[in-house]
């Protein structure tokens, strides 16, 4: 065989390589999409899906009537990942701005590691902060019986997402021409005018995109909210929410699917929860990347 | 044309410029005379870039850079503690070697400089971004498009959008450098005339690596070398009768 065939034989080798690898990415991705519909859908021969997804009542094993609303689980986890971004977005954004801008690049250079690092911590790790610490707190701040509330479980997803938020956010931000920065500099802008008018709005769907991933993480984390958020079965009203306990669709997933019996109403309709989060994840992501185009476009 | 008539705008004093250890600039004394083009040529690597970014103090951001020595802006220090470096760059403007548009629209792109010192008024507004993007001969070709995104422009004019940029805060100085280097000669013909038009009302400084252009546009020269000045005087005299062996030996294209 002559040098050339060989490389062309590797190449297509290779090339045959990662299609599979695609392939078998598309696949898993399909199936597991397959089975959550199939094994979910026994659900709704029991349960209107009206009163799946608008009934703030769920109680699949009264012994009168059994009910099968997830509303109070949905506003639950919408309240916990608000209640994350919310802290997380600026802090994230900050820090970044602050090691991309301002940080001596020693600094930076330590820094940016450890918070990747931070990424790895175990999420029942995080969840045992949230008990020992935050929650005794918060009971402690706002004067309230136990801390176990969806604002402990914001305060730890938001932990839990900042490494992604500063990693990502610093990535877009260092990416941003200096050239955009020394035209500002140049018209008499600060360096705060520069960062904000400038550097931030070039990132812009860099950040964003970073503020989707931790959102992603946020919805789907089931361990440390498991822990951290009480797992009370009540519908959360919203100008006390965040102080009061709550249970995500994800935790009622983990709580209940160890005890249900198979194939009645109940798993099934827990099947159905994770179709929902499955759903609404997508969704998310979806937004993020027509978003993201939007803004890329415009950036060119 | 005698210097002793004209009014020295801008001026350098035995300035030295340090990157860490690394000397770049060594004892150059250059004046920048109010309504005349002042051409720095030389060398790549010779300092040019280095000594304009001193008169806007656009080093100051570089770690470890230093600089020692005088540079006057009519009569005073630039450098003296109570000089306030966003007050100075707004009077000193620049234009960079690469045009560098914001990711904005052409209009944004000019109102920046106002809004960033709190300008708000609407007719106010378009009222500057008008005269200076006529002041930069750039209305014709954009006034149909003003929110179209300045990335949308060919090179030269972004180039001259930059400058329209420049002109909207209302400088008195404009620092050019090497402006043309990333265009084509059509667009750079635009530019030179655009120098020619705009040192009626403002003093420019114009680092160039292509002399021709030095000769065609500058009224005063400064030719430098390894960070020195080697000589500096009426254009006209540089490129027909130097002084200095080595600036003869620039001009006429035996090195650099
Ligand atoms: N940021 C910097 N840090 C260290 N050295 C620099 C820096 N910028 C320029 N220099 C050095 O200073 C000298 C002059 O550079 P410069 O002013 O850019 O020259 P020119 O514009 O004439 O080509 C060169 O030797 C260059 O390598
Ligand atoms: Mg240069």
């Amino acid at each position: 065989m002559t040098k050339k065939t060989t490389g062309r034989l590797k190449e297509s080798a290779i090339r045959a390589f990662f299609f599979a690898c695609g392939v078998l990415a598309v696949i898993a991705l399909l199936g597991i999409f397959a089975t959550l519909i199939s094994t979910s859908f026994p659900a709704f021969k029991d349960i209107k899906l009206s009163e799946f997804l608008l009934s703030k009542n769920w109680d699949p094993t009264s012994p009168e009537m059994e009910e099968y609303g997830i509303l109070s689980m949905i506003m639950s986890s919408f309240i916990v990942t608000l209640g994350a971004l919310l802290i997380a977005v600026p802090i994230g954004v900050g820090v970044a701005a602050y090691l991309s801008d301002v940080a001596h690049w020693r600094v930076r250079e330590i820094v940016k590691p450890v918070v990747e690092i931070l990424a790895g911590i175990p999420s029942v790790v995080v969840g045992f902060l949230g008990i020992v610490l935050f929650a005794p707190l918060i009971s402690k701040i706002f004067n309230i019986g136990h801390g176990l509330t969806a604002l402990n479980g914001s305060i730890l997803l938001a932990i839990m997402s900042l490494p992604t938020i500063i990693s990502i956010s610093e990535d877009s931000l260092t990416a941003v021409p200096p050239a955009y920065g020394e035209a500002s500099l140049a018209l008499g802008a600060s360096r705060w005018q520069t960062l904000f008018r400038v550097k931030l709005p070039a990132a812009l769907s860099g950040i964003i995109a970073a503020c989707m991933l931790g959102m992603g993480r946020a919805i789907g984390e089931t361990m440390t909210v498991l822990m951290a958020t009480g797992n009370a079965r009540t519908f959360p009203q919203l100008p006390q929410a965040l102080l009061r306990s709550v249970r995500t669709m994800t935790a009622n997933i983990a709580i209940e699917l160890g005890e249900v019996p198979y194939y009645t109403a109940h798993y099934y309709a827990l099947f159905a929860i994770g179709l929902v989060l499955f759903v609404i994840t997508f969704v998310v992501n979806l937004v993020a990347d027509v978003v993201l185009h939007k803004y890329q476009e415009r950036e060119l | 044309m005698s210097a002793e008539a004209l009014k020295i705008r801008m001026e350098t004093r035995d300035l030295d410029f340090y990157y860490g250890s690394k000397k770049a600039l060594d004892k150059v004394n250059i004046a920048c005379y109010e309504n005349r083009v002042t051409a720095i040529i030389g060398p790549s690597g010779c300092g040019k870039s280095t000594f304009i970014r001193t008169l806007n103090r656009m080093n100051d951001v570089i770690a470890g850079a230093r600089v020692e020595g005088t540079i006057l802006l009519d009569g005073r220090d630039i450098r003296l503690p109570d000089v306030d470096v966003v007050d100075l760059r707004r009077r000193v403007g620049m234009v960079f070697q690469k045009p560098n548009p914001f990711p904005k629209s052409i209009f944004d792109n000019i109102a920046y400089g106002l809004r960033i010192n709190g300008m708000r008024d609407k007719k106010r507004l378009e009222a500057v971004v008008e005269g200076s993007l006529r002041g930069a001969a750039l209305w014709d070709e954009v006034k149909d498009r003003l929110d179209e995104n300045a990335f949308s422009l060919s090179g030269g004019q972004q180039q001259r959008l930059c400058i329209a940029r420049a002109l909207a805060v209302e400088p008195e100085v404009i620092l050019f450098d090497e402006p043309c280097s990333a265009i084509d000669p059509i667009a750079t013909a635009k530019i030179e005339d655009l120098i020619e038009t705009l040192k009626k009302r403002y003093t420019v400084v114009i680092v160039t690596h292509n002399m021709q252009q030095a000769a065609r546009v500058s009224d005063f020269t400064a030719f430098m070398m390894l960070g020195e000045l080697v000589e500096f005087g009426v254009t006209e005299k540089i490129f027909t009768n130097p002084v200095n062996k080595l600036t003869e030996d620039y001009i006429t294209g035996r090195f650099g």
